[in-house]
């Protein structure tokens, strides 16, 4: 039994990962998305688009390994949580589809590009917020009975869930911001800067309302992270959240390429840990365990055996295609 | 608004439409995908230009069909659980896994090299570049592997075991994975994508061939596409047949819905052609038929009984007149098919080929034969195995999730709106595509390649392009 329990945190972690790998590819290309409107010329969007066009289908494809990896592995839990976030869920499935349609539609049409542009913008931000929402409203909690959802299709719109889909738009538009810095050069770069700069506080601003009002949402979320001796383990977090910000600010200050990108990546990371800690060990908050929710063990060694194989394989040459199209994107080697 | 609809038939609804959307694209990418790694190798091995002016020009039109496939492949994706989570749970331990070996070995290979795919050719030479498209392509296979050993398994379960929790749980995965109908599945399923994206080549190439006989790429991709309808059509037609057997000793209920077998017969079923199935009064209305001729197609002998639908109860009944209908559209097609075919090889062997404008007119008419072919069969299969969602095991009715009908209504309306428009905007912009011939300097979708295939023809291309 011993060893059921083990597999059930290590496909937590298996979850989590894909999850974070997800929001960490797909976060920058739909912040791309978001920024879209503040950059009207059709060169400089040229430009932007060209930077994910190679990759953003691999980005996706992570959300699908989430959503697939959670029927497999936490069935009960995906069972719950899709019907709750059922309005969320929907939103963000169409925003993808204007966004994902318009990587090949606009380089199709002249007449009709500006229309996919604004099914690009309007896409990107439409899923990002979606998903945001659906975070906030998961860690509000959601109401079980037996093995399945017994709310109703608004329950996810409170204003906390709201705060938390308007937190992730400004953080993945960040993450746009400092991915334009480093694959372009000239004014769009520039402008990119600037945006980073303004984006950053945003964030910081949004990380800070968040943290507030999580405790506030259940008592043991406030003794998960201050109670003693929790807080030994969770006070690094905010540490290390105001070093990244020291950092950030600095790569930003002294104008690096890279630097910018994978700090801002780090502030999600440890969001996202924070958010981890907050949950564990629930996959629906205050209702369902990941140990209630596992899939029988056979399901979760069978799994195993090809994620232990198959995720280092497409990392590898998921880094290759990066690697591929490594360096700036210049208007005159559009790749379209 | 909604509030006395039936939020099932709604789910079921939404489910039928965002599915015969989706795979219509995997069927023409699995087929395509084959075709330009086909044709990439025919280019490196030949180094004609005409092979890489058909790669590009095909790409184009792969990109945006590939595109279309994976944002309406997500919504399946997460459909399982936002409109049937009873479905997710009880069998998210046997189907989940199946899903998530897709993922992983499929879906992330395609991705990972279809940018490469797609604009990397000047980056990465023409050998790691084909290497990319073969990956892509074996991809679509793999993913259509375990899709469809997911989807048999829903058909013929087998190898499973009830938990407490009413989970249904692998007890062996091999017997799981190659469930009885899977193999028959498999096969029917890829022939079905490569004579799909077949007959659209061929339909393109005659196209082009009746502007200008003398159309190089025309020619090439006209003799390639009737080459597969000649060979591959009959094949499939087997297939088929063989796949009916298998359905007929695993869900016997599915081929009485489609034979428009109300009634049994003791000594020689006939096979209808044509007729109304009425469900309530419990027969086929106006039929047509051959007699005898089913029980020699489905038991090889003209004599042998065969049970009808007046041995299985009501409750259990399929909906009869969507098998029975989408069931001869299937096979109406698939005769077009093998017509076209032997039609092409007779002029083919008369060296007509390239002129004959009515074989030309028969193929641009061809054209869809494919699409509706596939969006037939799985009408067939999957509505031959109602009232089950899990054949025998798990009703459709005891699946869905727990929603208000109105939630569903308004995701169904707003689904339909959005794929109309996206959908309408795709077709336009693919056959946009089509309508121009393929030339020489045809561009991929990168202007980063380069203009003239020349530029990077490969060594051996180099070669026999001095003895051409």
């Amino acid at each position: 039994m011993s060893f059921a329990v083990d597999l059930a945190i290590v496909w937590a972690f298996i979850i989590a990962f894909a999850v974070f790998v997800y929001v960490v590819m797909d976060g920058f290309d739909l912040g791309l998305g978001i920024l879209f409107p503040l950059f009207p010329k059709k060169e400089d969007r040229d430009v932007i688009m060209n930077s994910v066009a190679p990759v953003w289908d691999g980005n996706e494809t992570w959300l699908v390994l989430g959503g697939g990896g959670m029927m497999a592995a936490f069935p009960l839990a995906y069972s719950v949580l899709m019907p709750a976030l059922y309005t969320p869920i929907i939103a963000m499935l169409l925003g993808l589809i204007f966004r994902g349609v318009a990587f090949e539609f606009r380089w199709r049409t002249t007449k009709e590009r500006n229309k996919w542009d604004i099914a690009f913008a309007g896409g990107s931000l439409l899923a990002s917020l979606a998903q945001g929402i659906a975070l906030g409203a998961i860690l509000q909690g959601i109401h079980v009975e037996g093995r399945h959802y017994a709310g109703g299709w608004w329950d996810w719109l409170t204003p906390f869930s709201i705060l938390t889909g308007v937190a992730l738009v400004i953080g993945y538009a960040l993450l746009g911001a400092t991915w334009l810095v480093m694959k372009t050069e000239g004014e769009l770069r520039d402008r990119a800067y600037g945006l980073s700069w303004a984006l950053l506080f945003a964030m910081l601003g949004a990380i800070g309302a968040v943290s507030i009002a999580t405790p506030f949402l259940h008592v043991q979320y406030t003794q998960r992270w201050f109670a003693w001796p929790n807080i030994i383990f969770t006070a690094p977090v905010p540490i290390a959240v105001a070093a990244v910000t020291v950092l950030l600010l600095r790569g930003l200050a002294r104008k690096h390429d890279h630097q910018p990108f994978f700090l801002s990546l780090a502030l999600f990371a440890l969001s996202y840990a924070g958010l981890g800690i907050s949950m564990y060990p629930y996959i629906v908050p205050q209702s369902i365990t990941i140990w209630q929710a596992a899939s029988p063990e056979n399901s979760q060694i069978f799994m195993l055996v090809g994620v232990s194989v198959l995720v280092p394989l497409i990392l590898a040459y998921t880094a290759w295609a990066y690697y591929v199209f490594r360096g700036k994107v210049r208007p005159e080697s559009g790749y379209h | 608004m909604f509030e006395g609809w039936d939020a099932v038939v709604l789910a079921r609804a939404q489910f039928a439409f965002t599915m015969s959307f989706h795979i219509v694209f995997p069927a023409f990418s699995i087929g395509l995908a084959s075709y330009l790694a086909v044709l990439e190798a025919l280019w490196l091995w030949t180094g004609r230009e005409v092979f890489i002016n058909l790669f590009n020009y095909w790409l184009k039109i792969f990109a945006v069909a590939f595109g279309m496939g994976v944002v309406s492949g997500i919504v399946m994706s997460y459909q399982f659980g936002t409109n049937w989570a009873v479905f997710a749970d009880r069998t998210g331990p046997v189907i989940g896994p199946l899903m998530a070996y897709e993922v992983l070995t499929a879906f992330f290979l395609e991705a990972g090299f279809l940018g490469v795919m797609l604009f990397g050719l000047k980056r990465v030479g023409p050998r790691l570049h084909f290497l990319a498209t073969l990956m892509v392509a074996i991809g679509t296979l793999i993913s259509a592997f375990w899709i469809l050993s997911a989807n048999s398994w829903m058909q013929t379960p087998t190898g499973y075991s009830v938990n407490a929790a009413g989970q249904y749980v692998a007890a062996d995965w091999l017997t799981v994975i190659f469930n009885p109908s899977f193999p028959y599945r498999l096969v029917h399923m890829v022939l079905a994508a490569y004579l799909t994206t077949a007959f659209l080549v061929g339909a393109v190439g005659a196209f082009h061939l009746l502007r200008d006989p003398h159309q190089a790429g025309a020619r090439v991709m006209f003799s390639m596409a009737m080459w597969m309808a000649t060979i591959v059509a009959p094949i499939q037609i087997l297939a088929g047949d063989q796949h009916g057997l298998n359905t007929l000793e695993h869900q016997p209920v599915k081929i009485m819905a489609m034979e428009g077998h109300f009634e049994s017969h003791k000594d020689g079923a006939p096979l209808y052609l044509f007729g109304w199935p009425n469900e309530a009064a419990g027969k086929l209305e106006y039929a047509v038929g051959i007699p005898k001729l089913g029980s020699l197609i489905l038991k090889h002998s003209p004599d042998a009984p065969m049970a009808g639908l007046d041995t299985v109860p009501r409750e259990n009944w399929p909906p009869v007149v969507f098998p029975f209908w989408s069931f001869r559209i299937m096979v109406g097609m698939g005769l077009l098919m093998a017509g076209l075919g032997l039609l092409s090889l007779l002029m083919r062997i008369r060296g007509k080929l390239y002129d004959s404008r009515l074989l030309h007119w028969f193929a641009v008419a061809m054209a869809p034969s494919g699409f509706i072919a596939v969006l037939a069969g799985w009408v067939t299969t999957e509505t031959g195995r109602q009232p089950y969602l899990v054949y025998g095991l798990l009703r459709t009715a005891d699946s869905a999730s727990p929603l208000a009908a109105p939630a569903v209504a308004s995701s169904l309306i707003a689904f339909v709106i959005v794929y109309f428009a996206v959908y309408a905007a795709g077709v336009t912009y693919l056959l946009r595509l089509m309508a121009a011939a393929p030339h020489h300097g045809e561009e991929g979708p990168s202007k980063d390649a380069p203009a003239r295939a020349a530029g990077i023809t490969p060594a051996a291309g180099a070669v026999s392009g001095a003895i051409r």
